[in-house]
């Protein structure tokens, strides 16, 4: 899963000030004839510095993500879903390690990656920030934020740094199975007893406002990031990404026999787009910045882990280990 | 061929690997690196397949299908050892119980290849291979933290001294122990219960830590007849909450 709508700061008009002219234009040059940029290339320190926050928010996005879920790991309804969600989990935070590989090529640490999350300096997917009462919650975000996540990342996948790229080419492909599961799951809760039925429409009730935060705040008020969609590191609109999810999805969403909880909600026939309540934007910032339901309780059990784990990794740092190689 | 003691044994092993498994999925988001979240959700996926396993063999010899036996028995109808329910404490304790549980589990299924129970002897087969990884996985972190710092080496060491009378467990004797011999399905908790020992001396005497000897040790036994920790049933009443909000519903 990944957090959408990432957070981009406002680019100050003096950003690209110290640059190479012609270095740059050289970079451009590249993006434009649709090559990527690998570690070794030269690129602007706006580039570098907005990579970097943008992957490194989707990884922690997917440690983060990782926990609503894997609550669920334990309570999971039979063999089948026990160790499909138990998969599902392990792939997300699979993706977590690959992605802090990919921000690792420019600079950052993966430890002070997780030193920034713990200490609240780089963000998460804000979906993550609500929690999961019942099994139909965690259905919810297997189908319906893994696909808005798919939305992101397909288009990510086509931006312009190499390292990133090929870590959500082979995301992608794992996320579709996990789309796959989670529609499983939501099925049979729709095709089962009224309780069942209950029991996920409760859930899109609860998790239709920070699913339509999830892409991100609309185009209106968002800050100008022209220079990133120039370099394809923001690859679409937020609005435009909200307006594909909501294309895929919501007819699959009625077919299931669920309603969608904004009375507002319909496409636009004229314009193609969908029309639907403004979301609550201050909401989504007070969340972002640490206030929603769940932000001190998951940089909490972030912070624990990281505390109770730190004699491992420094045993493994201790001078006299010495690497065993695994007999075979 | 005596169905009972098969069964038995069946349902011991499946017992254990379900609660193994349980225990090491929790710690999903909790490793102490992303790479040992990773490693230990995948031996949780393994230990559930395995026990998936075993319950599929039990339903063909006429026992209730596996959901309904993982999902809905109480504590004392559970036949696991008492160390695979005991909570997963701190990653010490969860890396010596996994590698004292595995290298048992390993030797086991090594000479369930043999079983003169057909179906049990191919399913062994592809077990073992399986847990070739999981012992694997045991041996390098018990190597690399048993000889790094001071902290690391007693931690261990203390994880050690509390977990082996539980891990002699795993060899408490089944009644029909001498019927399983005679019908060559396994070669019995004796045999194997040598063998681990042995294998357990080599491996710990490669670290710097210390094994107590075998006879000052008293084995916590009672599991395999449904005695268990009082850690078990809020295991099981997590596991089954779902589930059990109709027991009739498919999910």
């Amino acid at each position: 899963m990944y957090g959408g709508g990432n957070t981009f700061e406002g680019i100050k008009p003096d950003a690209l000030a110290g640059e190479d002219p012609i270095k740059l234009a050289e970079f451009e040059a590249k993006i434009d004839r649709g090559e990527k940029i690998e570690p070794t290339d030269w690129m602007p320190q706006l580039y570098r510095k907005q990579l970097i926050r943008m992957i490194e928010q989707h990884g922690h996005s997917e440690i983060i993500g990782a926990l609503p879920e894997g609550t669920w790991i334990t309570r999971a309804p039979g063999f089948k879903r026990k160790m499909s969600l138990m998969a599902k989990v392990q792939d997300e935070v699979g993706h977590a390690q690959l992605l802090y590989s990919a921000a690792e090529t420019l600079g950052k640490s993966r430890e002070q990656m997780i030193d920034d999350l713990i200490n609240g300096k780089s963000k998460y997917s804000n979906i993550f920030n609500y929690p999961t009462f019942t099994w139909a919650d965690c259905c919810f975000i297997s189908w319906l934020v893994d696909a808005g996540a798919i939305v992101n990342q397909l288009a990510n996948a086509k931006g312009s740094y190499g390292p990133y790229c090929r870590a959500l080419d082979r995301i992608c492909a794992e996320e579709s199975f996990h789309l796959k599961y989670g529609h499983h799951c939501v099925i049979y809760l729709a095709a089962g007893t009224l309780k069942q039925r209950q029991m996920f429409q409760e859930a899109l009730n609860r998790w239709w406002p920070p699913m339509m935060h999830f892409f991100g705040p609309s185009d209106k008020i968002s800050v100008h990031t022209e220079v990133l969609m120039k370099w394809k590191v923001k690859m679409g609109s937020n609005d435009d990404m909200r307006n594909q999810f909501l294309d895929m999805y919501v007819p699959k969403i009625k077919e299931l026999g669920f309603t969608i909880p904004d009375p507002k909600l319909k496409k636009n026939t004229d314009t193609g787009r969908w029309e639907y309540t403004e979301p609550d934007w201050e909401e989504f910032k007070r969340v972002i910045n640490g206030d929603g339901p769940c932000n001190k309780e998951r940089l909490e059990v972030r912070r624990i882990a990281e505390e109770r784990g730190k004699w491992v990794r420094e045993a493994l740092r201790a001078p006299k280990a010495q690497y065993v190689t695994p007999l075979a | 061929m005596d169905q009972q003691a098969l069964k038995e044994l069946l349902y011991k092993m499946a017992d254990d690997q379900l609660i193994m498994g349980h225990r090491n999925s929790e710690w999903t988001g909790f490793g102490p690196l992303l790479e040992e979240d990773i490693a230990f959700s995948s031996m949780a996926q393994d230990k559930i397949g395995h026990s998936l396993a075993m319950y599929n063999m039990l339903q063909e010899l006429g026992e209730q299908d596996p959901d309904t036996v993982a999902f809905t028995r109480n504590a004392n109808q559970f036949h696991n050892c008492q160390l695979t329910e005991l909570p997963n404490g701190e990653y010490d304790f969860s890396l010596i119980r996994h590698f004292l549980f595995d290298t048992a589990e390993a030797i086991r299924f090594e000479m369930l290849t043999q079983s003169s129970y057909e179906p049990l002897a191919q399913v062994a087969a592809k077990i073992r291979g399986e847990l070739r990884y999981h012992t694997m996985h045991a041996q390098t972190w018990i190597k690399q933290l048993g000889s790094a710092t001071e902290e690391s080496i007693s931690r261990l060491q203390k994880s050690l001294e509390y977990a082996l009378p539980f891990s002699l467990g795993i060899f408490e004797r089944s009644p029909f122990e001498d019927k399983l011999i005679a019908d060559r399905i396994f070669e019995g908790e004796a045999a194997l219960e040598k063998k681990w020992k042995a294998k357990v001396e080599e491996l710990i005497g490669q670290t710097q830590l210390r094994l107590p000897s075998w006879e000052s040790l008293t084995p916590v036994v009672g599991g395999r007849e449904g005695k268990h920790t009082e850690h078990l049933q809020p295991l099981l009443d997590e596991m089954s909450e779902v589930f059990k909000i109709d027991p009739t519903a498919e999910w």
